[in-house]
């Protein structure tokens, strides 16, 4: 294990410093700060002296070779905490200190937009094997080919023209859907989870009306309660809201992990839906006496897990770690629940404040400048900002996550154990979930890390498009603007991350499948 | 081709149930390693449709506005030009719904100054298809080579091109594209494009690789060497026609790619600017003008996604196509015809070869 960790860091730092060389001849190359000097229209004796000093300066007399490793001597500083990126010439200002504001937001784009390309890909490929060939996934795969397809900008421009401008006017006149929206929605919803469900057409066409009369219903509660203004006001109908979603989370989770025949492990996670609603009016108070924040925040979501095992494990009976399982995954949903509507109830005055002026869903920039308030105004401030670059994401890198599980989840199916698994008697559920859906997640693991890599190449035009200050923008700018210091910047990232994911992605494989072994 | 015998032995291994079997066998019986991809390439629905679409495209394309070549230029039909500046008509509306009926004088509009959007979108398309073909056949040509070599000679060769390999796998492609892009993008569009295909090749390079570590090792090859067949010739004639269905297959998935990062180059400043055309620079230059004059913006994305999406059906298909263990599963009423006549000749033929009994439907399907 060490020895290999040692091989592998060895062999990646000598990629990086040959990599970061090959991207600074490049970068050198190609970048002439000279070039506005030279297109200038003031007087030549003067303009000869501009361009010497700036030559001088920037020591673009001396060989790229000779820079690389003047620059490199700065870089290795980063070892051991004495980082020395080099100035941009233009503004003076420090790389790294260029640097450290856009790597934490790129890094928030890129972590939201891989997470959920990654469940929502995983989910709909791992459906659309369950159901091959069928009308389901013949439309998965040609929404998939679709997505392949999109150039990014141009799904970028068209968010935020249908997404935000559009959402915010909604928003501004009341945010009341019609009948059209209602019955269109509804019917497409219907169609869409009925096709996914399968079966025979009847069983479609009952879970599609199922369906469709369940979403027209939410959306005609969402006019009624005025939803888009005021989410939640924290009165008794929020709590009620909170109440009926619990349970029903609870029925899901214990649908999909144990079955509704495990009456314990369904108890257990009625009980923590039951606790989380109990807990509503309190953790109002709790968040009122203290000033939250993202490390509280958390900590109460592994309190909330915590308690959901002990739910499952006071339940008791055979199968107790079944149940305690199934409470502690309800647990983390019913606290988010708690969570979100919290947030909800800062919605009003968020979209109403004095920076948002009645829309809220931004179209540029990485935060609201100068936003005064509280810890949840700066969340959903943060939700609102990153929610159209991550759907942008999303939308390009899930297609390949969609096939790359169905292709697995197919391979697994047709596996042994799972025939093995379907002829002693198990539930479909059990074969799928317990069987089959592990292992076929399981090539992710390696896929996954290095994909980052290619999010953060997409991360450079959302990030243009969206006015967003982070990594991308900045290698983009830098190039425009002949500063080679801060284009190398970002490459000495990418250029470090890039063996960096590949080595995660090896360990990650062989934690995962027992069958690998890194140190053979 | 070559060694066809070989494949139509493995397509009958794969699969499940004489019946299927049966089916499948009966397609390719007779049939050469060239033939039956062609009757399966035809036979893909999207992968045709993949193709009209992209004709129909290129024609409409070089056709309309009419291009250079070779130093002569060739005139298009449609009456206006990309440099032209006809008067404003109609606040510059498109004079067609949908671009499609009634044609019109400006079937996509007028952009602000009064260029005829329908001549800039068709020399964009022009742009995109041309450095399409040229990054498809520079990185052709590096893949196959870099992965034959390696494939083939193994040891030091192969040690060092795939470290390369992997050297230039480790940045987004669209990063290394911006900073090439910074140097060419005042040199000509097919230079541009050239070296795009110098920096896509990887993942085709790989493959070939893969594919002639395997292939070498075969009797056949053992048997041109005994011949006294020379490297070269080996490589050329008795290998690469073999691997030629995966190098075609990646080749074209990776020309879709090739126009989605040419346009997002061009979107981001690094790729073709003015006074050449390019589908991504129209978008950038117009998204602003999104909400008052949509039309501007929708065209240009739009055709980069048609031509994408057909070069990735076409792909798809030539990927089913050349799969020998790709397998069709029959229609129903396909199946229900093969059971009747596998119940009425028990001792058919294929259940000889499958040495299995009784009939099995796709049930796990």
């Amino acid at each position: 294990m060490i020895t290999f960790l040692a091989r592998r860091l060895t062999t990646s730092a000598i990629v990086v410093l040959i990599s970061s060389f090959l991207m600074y001849f490049l970068v050198a190359i190609a970048v002439d700060p000279l070039s506005v000097l030279r297109s200038s229209t003031m007087p030549s004796a003067a303009k000869q002296q501009q361009i010497a000093h700036l030559t001088a300066q920037l020591h673009l007399d001396e060989p790229v070779i000779v820079r690389y490793f003047d620059w490199l001597k700065g870089a290795a500083g980063c070892t051991y905490g004495m980082c020395d990126l080099g100035t941009n010439w233009r503004t003076h200002e420090a790389v790294t200190s260029m640097l450290s504001g856009a790597v934490v937001t790129t890094l928030q784009l890129v972590l939201v937009a891989t997470v959920l390309a990654v469940v929502i890909g995983a989910a709909i490929g791992i459906v659309s094997a369950l159901r091959q060939y069928s009308g389901f996934d013949y439309s998965i795969t040609f929404m998939s080919f679709l997505m392949y397809s999109l150039p990014v900008f141009w799904v970028a421009v068209m968010m935020k023209s249908f997404l935000a401008i559009d959402f915010n006017d909604f928003i501004q006149n009341g945010g009341q859907f019609s009948a059209v929206w209602i019955i269109g929605v509804a019917l497409v919803t219907g169609l869409a989870v009925g096709a996914a469900c399968g079966g025979g057409r009847g069983r479609i066409l009952r879970i599609g009306a199922i369906t469709a009369l369940a979403v027209g219903a939410l959306m005609v509660y969402a006019n009624l309660t005025e939803f888009f203004v005021t989410p939640s006001s924290g009165g008794p109908l929020d709590l009620l809201r909170v109440l009926v979603f619990s349970v029903a989370i609870a029925f899901g989770i214990t649908a999909l992990s144990t079955g509704l025949r495990n009456r314990k492990a369904l108890y257990s996670a009625l009980t923590v839906a039951g606790i989380g609603a109990a807990l509503y009016y309190p953790m109002l108070y709790f968040w009122n006496a203290v000033p939250a924040s993202w490390p509280i925040v958390l900590l109460l979501g592994v309190v909330a897990m915590l308690v959901g095992i002990g739910v499952g494990f006071a339940w008791g009976g055979t199968e107790r770690s079944r149940s305690a399982r199934t409470a502690a995954i309800t647990a983390f949903f019913v606290a988010g629940m708690l969570f979100l509507d919290r947030l909800a109830q800062t919605w009003y005055d968020y979209a109403h404040s004095s920076w948002v002026h009645g829309r809220p869903i931004a179209t540029s920039g990485d935060s609201t400048p100068n936003l005064g308030g509280s810890y949840w105004m700066h969340t959903t401030d943060l939700l609102t900002h990153i929610l159209l670059p991550s759907i942008t994401l999303v939308l390009v890198s899930m297609a390949s996550y969609t096939r790359y599980v169905r292709a697995s989840t197919l391979e697994v199916l047709n596996q042994d154990y799972i025939r093995t698994a379907r002829a002693k008697g198990l539930t479909e559920r059990t074969v799928i979930m317990r069987h089959a859906f592990r292992n076929a997640l399981l090539p992710l693991a390696s896929v996954v890390p290095v994909d980052i890599l290619f999010v953060l190449g997409g991360a450079l035009i959302t990030e243009t498009v969206f006015g967003w200050s982070g990594m991308g923008n900045l290698f983009v700018t830098a190039l425009h603007e002949n500063v080679l210091d801060a284009a190398m910047g970002y490459l000495l990232i990418v250029a470090v991350l890039a063996p960096l994911a590949n080595i995660v992605a090896d360990l990650l494989y062989a934690v995962l499948d027992p069958r690998i072994r890194v140190d053979a | 081709m070559t060694h066809d015998l070989h494949s139509v032995e493995r397509s009958g291994e794969h699969l499940e149930g004489p019946i299927e079997n049966a089916i499948e066998l009966k397609e390719v019986m007779g049939l050469s390693q060239g033939q039956i991809v062609r009757k399966r390439f035809l036979h893909h629905k999207g992968a045709i449709g993949g193709v009209l679409v992209l004709i129909a495209v290129v024609l409409l394309a070089f056709s309309s506005v009419g291009f250079r070549i070779l130093g002569v230029d060739v005139p298009g039909w449609w009456r206006w030009n990309v440099t032209d500046l006809p008067q404003i008509v109609d606040d510059g509306d498109p004079s067609s719904a949908f671009g499609v009926i009634p044609w019109g004088i400006h079937p996509f509009g007028q952009d602000d100054v009064g260029h005829d959007v329908f001549a800039l979108v068709m020399k964009g398309t022009q742009t995109s298809i041309m450095v399409m073909v040229v990054v498809g056949l520079v990185a052709m040509v590096i893949g196959i080579v870099v992965g034959a070599v390696s494939g083939y000679y193994r040891g030091w060769a192969d040690q060092a091109l795939m470290r390369l390999t992997d050297l230039f796998l480790t940045f987004p492609v669209i990063v290394v594209g911006a900073v090439l892009g910074k140097k060419f993008n005042h040199a000509a569009p097919w230079m541009l494009a050239a070296v795009l295909g110098a920096i896509l090749w990887m993942t085709l390079a790989r493959l070939v690789r893969g594919e002639f570590l395997a292939l070498r090792e075969r009797e056949f090859v053992d048997a041109a060497r005994i011949s006294g067949a020379g490297p070269t010739r080996i490589i050329f004639k008795h290998i690469l026609p073999n691997a030629m269905g995966v190098i075609i297959v990646q080749t074209t998935l990776l020309m879709s790619s090739a126009v989605l990062l040419e346009t997002a180059l061009s979107f981001l400043g690094f790729g073709i600017n003015p006074p050449q055309v390019s589908l991504g620079w129209l978008v950038s230059n117009y998204q602003s003008a999104f909400s008052s004059r949509p039309w501007l913006f929708w065209w240009p994305g739009l055709v980069i996604v048609i031509l994408a999406l057909c070069i990735n059906f076409i792909g798809d298909g030539l990927r089913d196509a050349f799969d020998p263990r790709q397998k069709k599963v029959p229609s129903a009423k396909a199946m229900a015809k093969a059971d009747t006549k596998a119940a009425a000749t028990s001792t058919s033929l294929f259940q000889r070869i499958s040495g299995r009994g009784g009939a099995k439907r796709g049930s796990s399907r």
